[in-house]
């Protein structure tokens, strides 16, 4: 018999406008030792299952069919007492952000003793040597010492430990970890998931793992579970799915992942997204306003943009003493430059300076150091207001989160046509008000949406908002600071492919900022490699991704997720038939 | 006209706020009620059946007498009259007109003065917002009524006695308001302080626009939701301080006298079994606080989605 048996589940929340099905017949099963990935898009309902098992499933949720088995035994339909014996005893929980699952006033060993006491018949003095244990399992040092101290002394990685530990020290016979590595770095990434994977396995643990991300999928489940709108479209082992899936919607899914070991020219488009209309007229972009009057003056000679000896230094803490003040430098003596119409990759973890740089060259952060060259003009000493204008006409920005990149009380028509109105780019509000239509055709959305709010789309639609603002100045240089992070996979893949239509089409030169390197190879020409607020190495991309010069890009390009997805070839077959 | 409108309604039925309002009782029955006084004070002069500052038509036979279903009493004055034979329920609804005045102009001037004051506090930071913010603290150190009677007091000083009286009004309003737009300020340098940082403040800034305008377009809408709902709580506040305030003899004058002056008149007949001279007011006045005060915590949980 399955250690976890899940038949049938429907999980419903009421809402004011009627009764959403988050999960829908889902039938899972788990045995020891095993793990098993769930995976889907935001809103799958992945999340939702985790809850329900452990019974943490919120109002208006409810468990409206089917059964869940714990060893036999029938744990769905227990009492909120009994349930409480369950969780945490038998099924333990990794939450994602190791931030906010820990209690920041308790130190480490209180918040393992409590548990342990609670559920465990240990004496005190036992659970506090069994939580020094615990640490030591999991791999943290002189866990000894460690265990007397607070959360906030942790770093992230280790406090996804800690967390770990919590979830292990009543023996659980099943773990259920719910996008355990998201908030953390990929270096950090790779050591969890392999701790998580020798847990699992000595202690003959099951565990379920839910997350989106593919590359954490192909590292350490033996199954998967595939989850679309709340149902379940396929599962089976690990290898067989991801090398060679039965159901179009998982096939679109990993044909979305970026190929972290082949550059292909656009991804392979995927049916099963969000409802997108394609441009409803095709347009001649080259005849058409946005690629006319490009009024820049002067034609380029050398790079369009150059940074040299670029520096940005925080005040972390201003005091009248130069020897109590502290300063970050986030940025330091970066150099690099973009040729026209090139697109140029910035990688690195977070908290190397690339968001920091993209923002120096914006304009939004004037440097403590250095100068931004743009065609010729040095935009660092320019102070005329005037003069300026003229060139943030030419540099646009599209951000990484399309929640706060929006006005929400803005319609999209003012939105979009904001810039155009500012800089007086149109004749009239006629001529205004059908270039923001034909902005919103371009990118996807169709022209009806202008009248409407940002808070009515999804995250992948508000993004083609930003990029339809962003093109309304008809800017010769776009920067993109991590433009897809924040969005599912195959969305992802759609605004990969947008920019890089609207990149071609318009000669648009770019810089690229991203923490991904499989999406930094599908979409940059050359790359720099940024840590610690330092360039490290700058070279073309296929260079880079073959022949690594630093040591730091070598352990960034050994730590991407090898995803051993379908072979080339069906890939191709896919790319040439949509 | 009708059909720009239109939407904006169709939008407002369906948004939450209609629909959490029309699921909470207490809202509800306060906005009647609420109504009923706006309406009432509006109207005053078609609806009230006497006019208690026509001086003339006052008779002194018919001072104190008692309310309608009193035996004493006659259909004529409803509620009864006061000292100098006004019409209560007349000067009910004439003094919840100055009530109400006194405290929409003052919240107005608040709101108006805190909230400027805030988005400048929060966007432009550093001296400014140090300046601005310890002025503040200063004045929250000193209760609010207190900073208005030393304003009344000051006028009174500074203004000859018969411009005095055509201006109290204007000086109640001035000292509430300015006693008031602290709150204003602290909550929305703060809202400020977060959406400066919100990319689509940056996008407009890489737009060229100034900073007046993103203030003004994309800042000011954004942070006006809990604005609104201090508004309407400091109008149940300003209202009881218009009260005190002429209760205590520095407001409005007697001659157009306010629910507070109506309560204070009252006050020395109380003990002798006129009790309808101060009591009548008062429930006009509690009636009004209250239900504006419940008309303010359902709209503080309805737009604070933590609290629901």
């Amino acid at each position: 018999m399955a250690l976890l048996d899940i038949a049938r589940m429907r999980i419903e929340f009421a809402s004011r406008r009627g009764t959403l099905v988050a999960v829908d017949g889902v039938s899972l099963s788990l045995d020891r030792g095993e793990i098993l990935g769930v995976v889907g898009e935001s809103g799958a309902g992945k999340s939702t299952i985790g809850n329900a098992v452990i019974g943490l499933l919120e109002y208006p949720g409810r468990l409206a069919g089917g059964e869940v088995h714990l060893d036999g035994q029938r744990i769905d339909t227990l009492s909120e007492s009994d349930k409480r014996k369950v969780r945490g005893r038998r099924i333990g929980m990794i939450f994602q952000d190791p931030l906010t699952s820990l209690d920041p006033l308790q130190t480490v060993e209180s918040q393992l003793v409590e548990t342990m006491l609670v559920h465990l018949d240990l004496s005190h003095a036992q659970a506090q040597q069994r939580a020094v244990d615990l640490l030591r399992q999991v791999g943290i040092d002189q866990p000894e010492l460690r265990v007397k101290q607070y959360p906030h002394q942790f770093s992230g990685g280790m406090r996804q430990r800690v967390v770990i530990a919590l979830a292990l020290c009543c023996e659980p016979e099943i773990i259920i970890a719910d996008e355990p590595t998201t908030a953390l770095d990929v270096s950090i990434q790779a050591q969890i998931l392999d701790l998580l994977r020798k847990l699992c396995k000595e202690k003959q643990v099951g565990m379920i793992i839910i997350t989106h991300d593919m590359g954490v999928i192909a590292d350490i489940t033996d199954r998967v579970a595939v989850l679309y709108r709340g149902k379940l479209v396929e599962q089976g082992p690990t290898a067989k799915i991801l090398g060679n899936p039965d159901h179009p919607y998982t096939r679109s899914l990993i044909s979305a992942v970026p190929r972290p070991d082949i550059k292909l020219r656009r991804f392979p488009l995927v049916t099963y997204i969000e409802d997108v209309k394609t441009p409803v007229k095709p347009m001649d972009i080259a005849t058409h306003w946005l690629g006319q009057r490009r009024d820049f003056g002067e034609h380029v000679d050398g790079p369009l943009v150059q940074v040299q000896d670029i520096g940005m230094r925080f005040v972390l803490k201003s005091a009248f003493l130069v020897r109590h003040r502290r300063t970050l430098d986030a940025v330091k003596q970066v150099n690099f430059s973009i040729a026209q119409g090139e697109v140029f990759g910035l990688v690195g973890e977070s908290g190397s300076g690339k968001s920091t740089v993209a923002r120096l060259i914006s304009g939004l952060y004037t440097p403590s150091g250095g100068s931004v060259i743009f065609n010729g003009t040095n935009l660092t000493t320019l102070k005329d207001e005037k003069r300026m204008n003229a060139f943030r006409r030419q540099i646009q920005m599209v951000f990484q989160d399309p929640f706060s990149s929006l006005n929400p009380r803005m319609r999209v028509l003012d939105i979009v046509a904001e810039p155009i109105r500012f800089h007086k780019l149109a004749d009239n509000e006629a001529q205004t008000r059908s270039i923001v239509s034909d902005l919103l055709d371009v990118v996807g959305l169709g022209a009806s949406a202008a009248s409407r709010y940002p808070h009515e789309f999804s995250g992948g639609q508000r993004q083609r908002i930003c990029i339809a603002r962003a093109l309304a100045t008809r800017p010769r240089f776009l920067i993109c600071d991590e433009p897809t992070s924040a969005l599912d996979v195959s969305i992802q893949a759609q605004i990969l492919n947008l920019l890089k239509d609207l990149q071609e089409q318009l000669g648009l030169t770019m810089l690229f900022i991203s923490h991904d390197l499989p999406v930094i190879r599908q979409m940059c020409d050359r790359v720099g490699v940024m840590r610690h607020g330092e360039l490290l190495e700058v070279a073309d991309t296929e260079t880079l991704f073959k022949s690594p010069q630093h040591e730091y890009s070598r352990h960034l390009l050994n730590l991407m997720p090898q995803l051993q997805a379908m072979s080339r070839e069906s890939l191709e077959i896919e790319a040439t038939t949509v | 006209m009708i059909a720009r409108l239109a939407p904006l309604f169709a939008r407002a039925a369906d948004s939450d706020l209609w629909y959490s309002f029309k699921r909470t009782p207490s809202a509800v029955i306060s906005a009647v009620i609420t109504l009923v006084i706006v309406v009432g004070a509006l109207c005053a002069p078609f609806i009230a059946p006497h006019n208690p500052f026509d001086l003339a038509s006052l008779n002194i036979m018919d001072a104190n007498t008692p309310p309608a279903w009193n035996p004493e009493g006659t259909t004529d004055f409803l509620l009864g009259t006061d000292d100098q034979g006004r019409d209560i329920l007349s000067a009910i609804l004439y003094g919840s007109r100055v009530s109400l005045f006194v405290g929409f102009a003052s919240v107005l001037f608040s709101m108006v003065l805190g909230v400027s004051l805030g988005l400048i506090s929060g966007y432009v930071g550093g001296r400014v917002d140090s300046i601005i913010m310890r002025i503040a603290d200063v004045q929250l150190s000193f209760p609010a009524i207190l900073i208005a009677l030393l304003i009344d007091g000051v006028a009174r000083g500074l203004l000859p006695r018969d411009m005095h009286d055509q201006l109290a009004l204007y000086v109640l309003i001035f000292a509430i308001g300015i006693s008031g737009w602290v709150q204003y300020a602290r909550t929305v340098r703060g809202s400020t302080m977060v959406e400066r940082n919100k990319e689509y403040v940056q996008a407009a800034k890489l737009i060229g626009i100034g900073p007046l305008t993103i203030l003004r377009r994309h800042i000011l809408p954004n942070v006006m939701g809990p604005v609104l709902v201090i508004a309407t709580i400091h109008l149940a506040i300003a209202i009881i301080t218009e009260a005190t305030l002429s209760f205590l003899g520095v407001g409005v004058p007697p001659t157009a006298p306010s629910l507070g002056t109506l309560i204070r008149i009252g006050n020395s007949y109380l003990f002798s079994g006129m009790w309808w001279i101060s009591i009548f007011p008062g429930i006009a006045l509690v009636a009004l606080v209250l239900s504006v005060n419940l008309l303010g915590d359902w709209l503080r949980d309805a737009l604070n989605p933590k609290l629901r």
